[in-house]
This record gives C-alpha cells, sequence and structure tokens, in this order.
C-alpha cells in the first residue's frame, strides 16, 4: 500500500513537471515579445530592455524555466529596479499588471471557486444519484423515461444557458432571489448561502445529467451481475438487494467521478464565475487573458492543472479502497 | 399455502417457459413431466440450448418478473415455484430450496466476507441474531470442510481458491438446512481433480443431511455417481428418463444413445458390438482401486494453487463456458442416430467410441517417434515468463518436448498448467524467453517476425473459442482465404477460391456456404471453418488448442474424429492440448502430462493411461467421472480412503 | 473540454465478436427510433441553414453587420425600440441591442461558426485519437506507456483553463474559427485515444488476430483488415457525443470573449453580450439560448439513437437489464 501512494506520488510529480514546461513553452516561449506585453505597448525599446533586464528575460530559455521552478520550491527576488521584492515559496510569478505576488492573488481566489465547486457538486450528486437510482430501479417505466429524457436535455444545455434563464427568472422576472454575489462564509453565512443558490443550481442541473446517467448505467451492471441472482435466489429482499450488495458497486465509479471533477471545476467554473460575476479563479483568468497578463495566466493554469492531478490520485485511491477487488500495482 | 408432509418433494407437470427474442418467443422448455421424492437425487442432462438451466431456475421462482413466461405447474415441497410470491417466494427461495450455481467466483459478492454473506442467507429466514447467524455460517462451513472455518469464514471470495469457493456455496445452501438442493452445472468452472472432490461433497451432504438433490449437468459423467435417476432433455423436452444404471447401461431412445457413445473414455477396449459390462469398464481403466492416490501435499481439500497473482496468463475458462454466439441454438450437423458414424450397429454397441478405433489406426501410420528420421519439432528446456521484476509468473517452466513427423502429441494438463501458453510458443505467437525450438532442424526460437513470415504457413493452430476464432465481419471463405492470400500473392482469384471450396469440402461443410458469415452457423461448424482455415497453407504441424472443449458432446467426438483423419490423410503432426483426458487419449499417439509449467509424465498415451507413473497423473485419471454408476461408487471409496490416508499422515 | 463533455467509460464491452452490422441494419434500426429521426431532421434543418444563410439574409434583406442606429433607444442605452426585441417585418427576430444590427442575420450567420468548429474539431479529435489509441495499442510495452500517460494527462488536463490561455496569446492575426476548431480538437483526443486504445488491446487478444498473424499477415495488413473495421463502431459512437460537446466549447469559448470575435457572430459571443441585456430585452438572450440548446438536444439525443443501432445488445443490456440467465442457458 505504501509502496503504491509513493509511486502515486512520484507519478503525480512528473505530470506536474510535464505541465509545467507545457505551459512554460506555450505561453512564454511561442508568441510575442513577454517583456513588450509586459511594459506596455507604449514602451521605449530602452524601457523594454530595462524591463527584460528585470523580469530576467533575457537570460536563455533554460535558465527562465529553471528560475521559475526555483521560485515555486523556494521562492525568489524580483528587482523593480530600486528596490528589491521577495516572492515566498511557492512563488508562481508577478502580475505584470498590479505587481501583486500571483501566489497571494490565486489564494485569495481560492475560497470562492472552492465554495462554489463544493457546493454545487453535493447539489449534483444529490439530483444526479438520486435521478440515477430511481430510473435504474423504475426501469421500463414512464417514470424512467421521463427521467431518461430530462438528463439528455440537462446534458445538453450549456452551463451559462441555464445560469441565464435562472438570472431571468429567478433574478429579473419574480425576484425572489437576490443577484449572484460572494460573501465569505466566515463573514455571513446565510449571505453565502443565498448568493452562491444560483451558481450552484446552474452547476448542478448540467452536471447531475451526467452522474445521472453514470449512476444509471453502473446500477443496471451491477444489478445484471451474478452475486446479485445468487442473493435473489436466496430469498434476500429486493430492497437489501440493492442496499446491501449492488448500490456499494453501482456507486464506486460514481464516487471516483466526483472526486475527478471536483478537480476538473476549479478550471471549468470559469464560465459560471463569469456569468454570474464571481471573483474567483476562472473569472481571474479571463481578465488576465483580456490584458495579457502572463504570470497570471500560468498561475492559473498551473494550480488548476495541479487540482486536476491531485483529484486524479484521489479519485485512483477512492476507487481501490472502494473496490478491494483492484490491486494496488 | 401449506405444506405438504407428504407426495414428492418436487412435481412439475406440463411446465413451459417461454422467452420472449426480437418481436417472437422461443419456447426454452417444452411440456416437462418429472417428480422428485424426498430425499431422491435425480440428474437432468443435456447439451446446451436443452433447457435444462431454465428448469433449474423455474424451480425457485426465478422466472417471476424476467418477462420470461412460464406455464404448467411446479411445485416444490407444496410451495408453487411459478406463481408463489411474498413470503411464499422467499421461503422456497433459501429455506425449501437452495441453489448452487455454476461459477462461483461470480455468483458471490466480492465486497463482502464469505462468513457474512452465508450470514445473511440465514437472518433472511431466521429470526436470529447477528451472531447466531455467523456462527451457524462457520458451522456449515466447517460442514463442507473449510480448513479452519471460523478464521477463513472472515476471507472475501477472491482470497479463495475456486474449489474451495465452490464448497462455500455449497455451505450457503446448507446454511437454512433446505429439502431441496438444486446444482447448475456445479462443477463445470473447475479443474477435474477439484470436480471430483465437489461432487463427493455434495454425495455426502445429501446423505447427511438427507435433502433431495437435482444436479443440472452437461456431462453424463458427473450424473453416474451422484444420481438416482436421470432425465435426458433435448429442445425442451425429455426425451429418455430413468434410472441412472439402466440410462447410462441401456439407454432406450436414439438420442440418449448417441450422446452416451459420444463421450470420450478412458478405456478404450470396450469391444464393438459388446454391451459394457461396467466391471470390465473399470478393469479396463486399469487404476486399481486401491492405487495409491494421495500425491504429495495434496493434503488441503483442493490441491490448487490459491489464486491472488496466481492467474498465469495461460490460463483458461475451463469447459464449455463459451456460448456459441447464437440463441438456443443445436449444432446443425448432428442428426441424432445416424449421424454418429461407426456406432450406428445395434442398442448395445451404441458405445463403440471413435477412441476404440483410433488405436490401430494410428499404429498403421507407422511414423511413430524415433522412428527414425529427425522430429519435426524438438524442443528443449523450453521456457516463458510474464510478469516483471517481483511478480514473475514462470508459465511455462523447462519444457522438452519433440513431434515425429505424422505423429500425434496429446498435451494434458488443469487450468494455470502451461499447457496454452506452451502451445503458442510452439507456433510462434509467443516468444519463448529462453530455450530452443527447433523445427524442421532450425531453430525458430528467437526469429523475429519478419523472418518468421515465411515460415508462418507450416505452423498452424486451431483454437478453443469457436466464437473469437472467426472474423465476424469477413465470410468463412474470405477467412479460410486469407492465409493464402497473405502468404501466396501469385494465386488468382479463382484459384484461391477453388482451393478454399475443397477446403471446405474436406472438413465436412458444403462449398456453396462460401459467402455466409460465422453467425450463422454452429459452434462445431465454426469449428470445421477453423480447421479448413489452418489447413489452406498446407501446414506440417497443427497445434490444436482445447479444440473440442467449448463444443458439446456430440459435436466433439466429429470435430475429434475430422482433426485424426485428416493427419492419417494429409500426413500432418497434431500437438493436442486438452484439459478433458479421455479426449486426448482418442487421438494421441504419445501424451504429456503438464503441471505448473512442467511435464511431469510423458510416454506412449497408452502406457501412460494404463500405468500412470507419476502420481499426479494417477490423481488426474482418478478423477475423471466414469460413466458407469458402480465404478462411480468404487471410485468414490478409493478417494475417500485415499484422502483418509493423507489426512492422517 | 467543457462541462458537457462525454466521460470515457471504463468497462466498454469488447467489440469485434459481436455478430457484423451492415450499414443497411445500422439505417433501419435508426429509422425505427422515432428520436432519432426527429432528431437527425433538426440537424438537417440546422445544416441547410448554415450552409444557406447568405441565401436566407437576402431574401429577409439583411446583412449581419450594419449598424441600425435609429432602430434602437440610445436613451435608454440602446434597447431596441418596439415589442420583443424590436420584431418587424423588416427585422425577422428583431435586432441586437445597442447596435441595432440585424438578430436573425446574426443568427443564421452564426449557426455556420457553432457548426463548423464543432465539426472540425472533432474531426480533429478523432483523427489524432484513432492514431494515438492504435499506435499505443500495437506499439511496444514502452510507446504504449508512453502514450498512455500522454493521454491520461491531456484527459486530465483542465481543457477550458488552457483553451482559454491558448486563445490568448496565438496572434490575432490567425483566423479565429480555425484557431477554434485546432484549440478544441487538440486538447479534446484523449478520450477518443483511450476508447481506441482500448479496444484495439482486446480486439488484439482475440484468436482470429492470431490467426491472422498466422497466416503471414503482416501488422499492417492486421491493423487495416481485422482491427480497424471492428473500432469503427465505437469511434462513431464516441465522436456523435464529442459533436454537441464540441458546439458547447466552442460557444463556451466565445462566450468567454477569447473565441470569436465581432464583427463575426456566433450564438456564444451573443450570449455574452446579451449578459448585460438579459433584463431589458430578454428575446436577444433567448434566441441563441434556444438554438444552442436545440442543437446540442438533436446532437445527443442522435448520438445515443446511433449507439442503440450500431449496438444494439449493449443497449438493450441497460435498457431491460442483463436476462444473464439466458446467456448462461446458452453457456450450459
Amino acid at each position: 500500500m505504501s509502496g503504491y501512494v509513493l509511486r502515486r506520488l512520484a507519478g503525480m510529480v512528473a505530470v506536474l513537471l510535464v505541465l509545467s514546461v507545457v505551459i512554460y513553452a506555450a505561453f512564454y516561449i511561442a508568441p510575442g515579445d513577454p517583456a513588450q506585453i509586459a511594459c506596455g505597448l507604449k514602451c521605449s525599446p530602452a524601457q523594454v530592455a530595462q524591463v527584460r533586464e528585470q523580469l530576467g528575460l533575457a537570460d536563455p530559455v533554460y535558465v527562465q524555466y529553471a528560475h521559475f521552478l526555483g521560485g515555486i520550491v523556494a521562492g525568489r527576488d524580483f528587482s523593480t529596479g530600486t528596490a528589491v521584492m521577495h516572492c515566498h515559496a511557492p512563488c508562481l510569478g508577478i502580475s505584470y499588471r498590479s505587481g501583486e505576488q500571483v501566489t497571494s492573488m490565486i489564494l485569495q481566489r481560492l475560497p470562492v471557486t472552492g465554495s462554489l465547486a463544493l457546493g454545487g457538486m453535493v447539489l449534483w450528486l444529490l439530483l444526479g444519484v438520486g435521478t440515477g437510482l430511481l430510473s435504474a430501479l423504475r426501469r421500463g417505466r414512464p417514470t424512467e423515461r421521463a427521467l431518461t429524457g430530462l438528463t439528455m436535455a440537462g446534458n445538453a444545455v450549456p452551463v451559462f444557458v441555464i445560469g441565464l434563464m435562472l438570472l431571468i427568472v429567478f433574478c429579473s422576472t419574480l425576484q425572489w432571489l437576490p443577484f449572484p454575489s460572494y460573501v465569505p462564509l466566515t463573514s455571513d453565512p446565510q449571505a453565502w448561502f443565498w448568493g452562491l443558490l444560483l451558481p450552484w443550481v446552474s452547476l448542478a442541473v448540467v452536471e447531475s445529467a451526467k452522474y445521472a446517467r453514470l449512476t444509471r448505467s453502473s446500477m443496471l451492471e451491477t444489478l445484471a451481475e451474478d452475486h446479485i441472482r445468487t442473493f435473489r435466489a436466496y430469498g434476500v429482499s429486493e430492497r437489501r438487494l440493492v442496499t446491501r450488495h449492488a448500490l456499494r458497486a453501482a456507486l464506486t465509479p460514481v464516487i471516483a467521478l466526483s472526486a475527478l471533477d471536483l478537480g476538473t471545476m476549479f478550471g471549468s467554473a470559469v464560465l459560471t464565475e463569469s456569468l454570474f460575476g464571481l471573483p474567483g479563479l476562472g473569472k481571474m483568468l479571463v481578465s488576465s487573458v483580456a490584458v495579457v497578463d502572463l504570470p497570471v495566466v500560468v498561475g492559473v493554469v498551473m494550480v488548476t492543472g495541479f487540482c486536476v492531478v491531485l483529484a486524479n490520485a484521489a479519485a485512483d485511491v477512492l476507487y481501490a479502497v472502494a473496490d478491494r477487488r483492484v490491486v494496488l500495482s | 399455502m401449506s405444506t405438504t408432509g407428504n407426495g414428492p418433494l418436487v412435481r412439475v407437470e406440463g411446465l413451459t417457459v417461454d422467452f420472449p427474442v426480437g418481436d417472437g418467443v422461443v419456447r426454452a422448455v417444452d411440456g416437462l413431466d418429472f417428480t422428485l421424492g424426498a430425499g431422491e437425487a435425480l440428474g437432468i442432462v443435456g447439451e446446451s440450448g436443452s433447457g435444462k438451466s431454465t428448469v433449474a431456475y423455474a424451480l425457485l421462482g426465478l422466472h417471476s418478473g424476467t418477462g420470461a413466461r412460464t406455464g404448467g405447474t411446479a411445485t416444490v415441497a407444496g410451495v408453487d415455484a411459478l406463481r408463489a410470491g411474498g413470503d411464499d417466494l422467499r421461503r422456497l427461495r433459501g429455506e425449501l430450496a437452495a441453489m448452487v450455481f455454476q461459477d462461483p467466483l461470480s455468483a458471490l459478492d466480492p465486497y463482502f466476507a464469505i462468513g457474512d454473506q452465508i450470514a445473511e442467507v440465514v437472518r433472511a429466514h431466521r429470526r436470529v441474531s447477528r451472531r447466531a447467524a455467523r456462527a451457524r455460517a462457520v458451522e456449515v462451513l466447517d460442514r463442507v470442510r473449510i480448513p479452519d472455518a471460523a478464521r477463513r469464514s472472515r476471507s472475501r471470495p477472491h482470497e479463495f481458491s475456486g474449489g474451495m469457493r465452490q464448497r462455500a456455496l455449497i455451505a450457503m445452501a446448507l446454511a437454512c438446512e433446505p429439502r431441496l438442493i438444486v446444482a447448475d452445472e456445479p462443477t463445470t468452472a473447475l479443474d477435474v481433480t477439484v470436480q471430483a472432490q465437489i461432487l463427493d461433497l455434495l454425495h455426502e451432504v445429501r446423505a447427511d443431511t438427507g435433502a433431495g438433490l437435482l444436479l443440472v449437468t452437461h456431462d453424463l459423467g458427473v450424473v453416474a455417481g451422484s444420481v438416482d435417476h436421470v432425465l435426458v432433455m433435448k429442445d425442451g423436452r425429455a426425451v429418455e428418463r430413468g434410472p441412472v444404471t439402466q440410462v447410462l447401461t441401456a439407454p432406450r431412445g436414439d438420442y440418449a444413445k448417441a450422446l452416451l457413445s459420444a463421450v470420450p473414455r478412458l478405456d478404450g477396449e470396450v469391444a464393438p458390438g459388446g454391451a459394457v459390462a461396467p466391471g470390465a469398464q473399470v478393469a479396463g481403466g486399469a487404476v486399481a482401486p486401491d492405487g495409491a492416490v494421495a500425491p504429495g501435499g495434496a493434503v488441503e481439500p483442493d490441491g490448487e494453487v490459491a489464486p491472488g497473482g496466481a492467474v498465469a496468463p495461460g490460463a483458461q475458462v475451463a469447459g464449455g463456458a463459451v456460448a456459441p454466439g447464437g440463441a438456443v441454438e443445436q449444432d446443425g450437423a448432428i442428426a441424432p442416430g445416424g449421424a454418429v458414424s461407426g456406432s450406428g450397429s445395434g442398442s448395445g454397441g451404441a458405445v463403440s467410441g471413435s477412441g476404440a478405433e483410433r488405436v490401430p489406426a494410428a499404429r498403421d501410420g507407422g511414423t511413430g517417434p524415433g522412428g527414425g528420421g529427425e522430429p519435426l519439432l524438438e524442443v528443449v528446456d523450453l521456457r516463458r515468463e510474464f510478469g516483471r521484476r517481483g511478480a514473475v509468473v514462470h508459465a511455462v517452466d523447462g519444457v522438452s518436448l519433440t513431434v515425429g513427423r505424422g505423429e500425434t502429441l496429446g498435451v494434458v494438463g488443469e487450468s494455470g498448467s502451461g499447457k496454452t501458453t506452451l502451445g503458442r510458443m510452439l507456433v510462434r505467437l509467443l516468444e519463448p524467453t529462453s530455450g530452443v525450438l527447433r523445427f524442421e532442424g532450425r531453430d525458430i526460437g528467437g526469429l523475429r517476425e519478419r523472418e518468421l513470415r515465411p515460415l508462418r504457413g507450416a505452423l498452424q493452430m486451431v483454437f478453443q473459442d469457436p466464437v473469437s476464432s472467426l472474423n465476424p465481419r469477413r465470410s468463412i471463405g474470405e477467412s479460410i482465404a486469407d492465409p493464402l492470400r497473405a502468404l501466396n500473392r501469385s494465386m488468382t482469384d479463382r484459384q484461391v477460391r477453388s482451393r478454399v471450396e475443397s477446403l471446405l469440402d474436406r472438413v465436412g461443410l458444403d462449398p456453396q456456404w462460401y459467402h455466409r458469415y460465422p453467425h450463422e452457423f454452429s459452434g462445431g461448424q465454426r469449428q470445421r471453418v477453423g480447421i479448413a482455415r489452418a489447413l489452406a497453407p498446407k501446414p506440417r504441424l497443427v497445434v490444436c488448442d482445447e479444440p473440442v472443449s467449448a463444443l458439446d458432446v456430440t459435436t466433439q467426438a466429429h470435430v475429434v474424429e475430422l482433426l485424426d483423419e485428416l493427419r492419417r490423410d494429409l500426413g500432418l503432426s497434431l500437438v493436442f492440448i486438452a484439459h478433458d483426458l479421455a479426449v486426448v487419449r482418442q487421438v494421441s499417439d504419445r501424451v504429456a502430462v503438464m503441471r505448473a509449467g512442467r511435464i511431469v509424465e510423458e510416454g506412449p498415451a497408452e502406457r501412460v493411461y494404463r500405468s500412470p507413473q507419476h502420481p499426479y497423473t494417477r490423481q488426474l485419471l482418478d478423477a475423471v467421472p466414469v460413466l458407469d454408476p458402480a465404478g462411480a461408487a468404487d471410485r468414490r471409496a478409493a478417494r475417500r480412503e485415499a484422502a483418509a490416508t493423507a489426512a492422517a499422515r | 473540454m467543457a462541462t458537457a463533455a462525454p466521460a470515457p467509460q471504463a468497462g466498454t464491452a469488447p467489440i469485434g465478436v459481436v455478430p457484423a452490422s451492415g450499414a443497411r441494419q445500422v439505417w433501419r434500426r435508426l429509422r425505427s427510433q422515432r428520436a432519432a429521426v426527429t432528431a437527425a431532421t433538426v440537424l438537417v434543418l440546422l445544416i441547410l441553414i448554415a450552409v444557406l444563410a447568405p441565401v436566407l439574409s437576402a431574401i429577409e434583406g439583411q446583412d449581419p453587420t450594419t449598424y441600425h442606429d435609429a432602430l434602437v433607444n440610445s436613451a435608454s442605452g440602446g434597447v431596441p425600440h418596439g415589442s420583443l426585441g424590436g420584431i418587424s417585418g423588416v427585422h425577422w427576430l428583431g435586432v441586437e441591442p445597442g447596435t441595432g444590427r440585424d438578430l436573425f442575420a446574426r443568427l443564421v450567420y452564426g449557426s455556420q461558426i457553432s457548426l463548423l468548429v464543432a465539426v472540425g474539431a472533432t474531426v480533429v479529435q478523432v483523427a489524432v485519437g484513432i492514431a494515438v489509441g492504435l499506435a499505443a495499442g500495437l506499439g511496444s510495452r514502452l510507446l504504449d506507456q508512453f502514450l498512455g500517460h500522454t493521454t491520461d494527462v491531456m484527459i486530465a488536463l483542465p481543457g477550458l483553463v488552457f483553451a482559454i490561455a491558448l486563445m490568448a496569446v496565438v496572434p490575432n492575426s490567425f483566423p479565429r474559427p480555425l484557431l477554434l476548431m485546432l484549440v478544441i480538437g487538440l486538447l479534446g483526443w484523449g478520450g477518443t485515444a483511450r476508447v481506441v486504445r482500448a479496444q484495439t488491446l482486446s480486439l488484439k487478444e482475440l484468436d482470429y488476430v492470431a490467426a491472422a498473424r498466422l497466416g503471414g499477415s503482416s501488422p499492417w495488413r492486421i491493423a487495416r483488415r481485422e482491427l480497424l473495421p471492428p473500432l469503427a463502431a465505437p469511434v462513431i459512437t464516441y465522436a456523435a457525443l464529442l459533436l454537441p460537446s464540441n458546439v458547447v466549447s466552442e460557444a463556451g469559448l466565445s462566450f468567454l470573449g477569447v473565441g470569436v470575435r465581432p464583427p463575426t457572430s456566433s450564438w456564444g459571443q451573443m450570449l455574452s453580450s446579451a449578459t448585460t441585456w438579459f433584463q431589458a430585452d430578454p428575446m436577444y438572450v433567448l434566441l441563441p439560448a434556444a438554438l444552442l440548446f436545440v442543437t446540442t438536444l438533436a446532437f445527443t439525443v442522435f448520438g445515443d439513437a446511433l449507439r442503440t443501432a450500431l449496438d444494439p445488445r449493449a443497449a438493450s443490456r441497460l435498457r431491460v437489464g442483463v436476462r444473464r440467465r439466458r446467456t448462461k442457458e446458452e453457456t450450459a
């Protein structure tokens, strides 16, 4: 087991390294001149040269990358011409625009995206697993057909479309809910909840469709297995067959997928955040992209990549723990 | 619903079961009647698609709510199994009747400990505490002789060996002391030595508890020692019934005769035309009942390797576990009765199996091993490992053998013995890890794919699974033509076509069927197509890897006969790999017995079967079920004695 | 890639041993499903609209880029005059708030972008996926491991984030629709590759492939004759699910403002500007939203029907539940 965890960790580090190389190459080397971008279009060549020197952009590419990596591991110093600015250990650089440290910018916004992702997940799991189980246990009946239609529609509608519709209906027309906004959980739990309700629902409607389909097919497959037939042939009640024997096996892939999605959500919440104007990671990414603030873009991509890799590992471990037949190797 | 104290335990009258298939229905059981008295044992025997398992399911009311339609009546201990619902149905399932399923691995929940699963069954029927239920589980596990039952009851199914799992399933069946045990092919997924143990256990349990037994199987040998009465099913109807001795020695119906005569025997000595004397059979078997049977170390009830990582890549699904595609299917080639060539004389003489004819034929060939000249194939210390550092499995662990020209070498082994890996190396589908593989004097063990290609035609293989061995998207004619086109670019389409047609004719198929697709054929016919494809490039050596294990017994006989005939006519050398000792005996000049990647015994077939030298060979031979009930009882006694001796040591 | 990307199913049944189903059979099974016929009709209509966009807007007598300042109320910030977003005989679906551009023309031209990008991206995904999957399935163990890990990384990548970032750094001179195709396509081939690899690996183990080797077929001949044909069904099934997810991806990127740039129109980009108008002019939201929804739904329904038609056995197993005992009976 511990050997497995070690191998898994090593794999994660490797993937992150590859990821960082790819990102670094794509965003720093490929297009345009970073120094020009950092300085702004109106800078004179002399100013650009100065900026290039300050940011270490004059060094060969691999040296720059080494500095970048070093910054993540041990922190690094930036000189702003007059003063030296120290950037602490997981240093992802300094924003070209605001001069803030990217790491702290990300840390500020992480709770927003986290609240959005976690709350949404609770909702979509309830909704998706519920619908999936119901349609599996009512197969061949009108209930199932209706649910199948609904999940297909849910699967087809983009999150920003659902969100817009909800906004029109509940905020603009009926005025039952306030326009979504982010209030930290710690300062006002109630405002936090009401402010995020609509984003959660939008996410849940879209994501739950996927979970409903997965739950349904997984449940049907499990119910068709031989060992279910055994216990049916031994007079164990159908309810017990489902709750004790089928549910666990059927939900294993669902749990693994939700771990995965939770990680992905740190990136893909960008649509929801943009629509509802929530100041999360995604929103920051989009606004940084608009002004070509490369260190922030790279930082956000790195962090979301990290979340995904972490979630992948978590999903694997969950799978292995839930399904003891899987040999850890 | 009241339980009647008297009257038969099971009464089935006019039972019909229909399954909806597409727009129509398929009648799986068609007006079946039988009764089973308390404490009696009935065997239902039939080939695939005969409806025998459907009957077993009906007795537990397992068709209700599946879309299947049932008719007639089936009562078990007074409960109407076809119409019962609610509490009656729950009582029927597990308390009055209990089922032992075919595949013990998939029949148990992989997530729970065996003991908990049995306890759950107990608690479904008895109002007892969790602890008492658990204690009952340990009790029945102990009853089926799971060693150290209290501790082992906490293991999950995958930690058990195949035989142990089947024991656990039997323990589950015993948990609520049912009055009827229904066993659906309980040993089909098991190796022959384990099969014998499980059958012995069922026999013993029945004797102890007084439960009735309904044993469903395709294997006549399995019923011989285990039941009082036999019912032979075909196409959903009973075509033969009677006391087991009568059915197995003097069947009345043509189908039962054909079925019986098709069963390969270990003893090839039954005189053609002569009635089968049970005593003679035992003598012919040459296994002295008092022979020392217990091999060293087989103290555990199942002399098996526990699973875990030990599933050798070569291991296969044993027995007829492969459904030949379509729905309820019969081998079109069999017309019951006359079709079994060479056996159509009197009713008594029907038992002259093809095995009996085989021996002289082979000797006439004259090109035995060591009969001068170099062997066609010579293997020295061949090895193959799978896996990487740390978890290496030696699937084949130093095998040396030779195959002479025109000779048939039989390779026998249980699952995991490495026989399939060996076979695949012989035709170079797999590369040996080390050792010499000399074909016609040239070492081909280390050749690369490109260098092998010119040789490919000379080495061919006939595969086990008639479903996956043919490309479903290609007509059978094109499948057979494939090696011709790949190896011989110069052949014109017309030449290819006529060659394929003559091959189809040669293997007993209509040349007109060139453009038909595999799914239109039965398992036996598909296997013939596979043989034709192997013959197409005019091979010198054909390796047959379990060529008949997926086929029904009557089909088996035809295919084996065909292979032997082709060998004789075309001067082929055959390597015949199988788990079934009797089948191997029918075709082989020499036999090699494999175990755990090594050959433990090798010699002329006659000698190996008559006086086996290695204890493992003896154990294998002893475990093979015989068709004669009296003989089966004797052998059971011998096995028990041997086990007792082994345990005492 | 985006939220609707289909998850590759772990337990896909091995293909190849299922009896071949000819194109005619598939067609017949498709036609027998009413939902499939409806979805296909909708899709054909949408494609016609996209192809005939210039003709349609010419019939209306409008084009998608001309400003009509007179039609919007500059005093209220640009809300169109008239009811329902300025619907009239001249502007069939009204005009865009703020600019007064003709909505009908913008919508039909927008369908070109949506469909073109979705189809193009799917082609890229499938092509790369098949190449990588086949190479991994047939190549050496080392190659398989390398490609396998690459595929895992590709699937795990936060695709949307990556796409946003990539779209931002590529110079504006690069044609945006083509860029969208490439970015969505090159970030989204992981699923296809995984499906193809898994199927290739299980196909490779089938006896008839071994028989072909024994018959002297070269690896290339085996790949062409024995492996590729049975891969068609799962790949088509998977591609049919990729299409709607690519429609959504394009719309999402344009919604975020990194997709197509004005004056080119796309539904996502229209929705993006609609976010500021949804209170004053709901029609402006509803029209592109409805089109987007109908398109993805039609693709999804059709893809689902196609899967049923290509593998009726698996589909019916999921629909009615396996009657495993029948199978057992056949085996016995």
